[in-house]
């Protein structure tokens, strides 16, 4: 783990310096919650399973327990409400994706202990495409439900 | 400059339910503009949330988030009067932190 002291004081910075310490107390027996750099290579990933693979999931397997709530049709590409809830016990991360899009990854978030598997959002639609909803699990499965949404007008392209 | 964000927190039945719109053009950097020159990206990258003062939730976006970024997630436990903290950075290094009180 690597923490840079030298740059600039900007409040993420020492937020995560933060997060970086009490990580290290959570060794001695703190309760902590680490928060990771953003994940470039994740986010510029074209296809959905090696977004997957570098957020830290490892087999991929379809599951009813993971719940993907999203329209069939979006009428407006530029706006589509997703939810995505899992009730399942040792999840990590909830990773939001879609295929079609120039990066498939758009969203993830590192479930602590605080907080449930539980997250909506809205995110833009390039075109029709199916939507991923994915649960990185403690024990590195990478559980996801998927569903197609159709798009009658996109957001890209301008 | 940046617009606040907008952060509603509801405590019931011994979970608080958060509602927060931040104020960003979360542009994708695949759109052209009239002359037919692509406008760079420029979207939220990192987010994270702190309840009186611990980090309960870290989240990453990419430029598939829509404009002016809505989120909704649910926190186990929490109570009235708990401090809410919500501090954002986009890909060009801005950043911006806003704070609420559940309700």
């Amino acid at each position: 783990m690597k923490t840079s002291f030298t740059h600039s004081p900007k409040r993420r910075d020492s937020l995560k310096q933060i997060a970086v310490l009490s990580g290290l107390l959570a060794g001695l027996g703190y309760s902590s919650f680490a928060v990771a750099a953003y994940n470039k290579a994740a986010f510029d990933s074209k296809s959905v399973n090696e977004a997957i693979k570098l957020q830290g999931g490892g087999t991929l397997a379809e599951s009813k327990e993971v719940l993907l709530n999203a329209p069939d049709y979006a009428e407006n590409g530029a706006a589509v409400a997703l939810g995505v809830s899992t009730a399942l016990p040792g999840v990590r991360k909830i990773l939001i994706l879609v295929e079609k899009n120039p990066a498939s990854l758009a969203a993830s978030f590192e479930v602590s202990e605080w907080i449930e598997a539980n997250f909506s959002t809205r995110i833009k639609m390039s075109q029709t495409s199916d939507v991923y909803a994915v649960a990185v699990m403690a024990d590195g499965r990478a559980l996801f439900s998927k569903k197609e949404v159709k798009v009658t007008v996109g957001s890209c392209g301008g | 400059m940046t617009e606040p964000t907008r952060i509603r927190a509801q405590a019931q039945g011994g979970k608080t339910t958060v509602r927060v719109l931040m104020s960003h053009e979360m542009e994708s950097g695949h759109r052209k503009d009239g002359s037919g020159k692509t406008i760079p990206s420029w979207y939220i990258q990192e987010m994270t949330i702190s309840l009186n003062g611990k980090v309960i939730l870290d989240a990453d976006f990419g430029p598939s988030v829509s404009k002016n970024p809505y989120l909704q997630f649910v926190i186990k436990g929490g109570k009235s009067g708990d401090k809410l903290s919500l501090s954002w950075k986009d890909n060009k290094g801005q950043t911006r932190t806003d704070e609420a009180s559940v309700a």
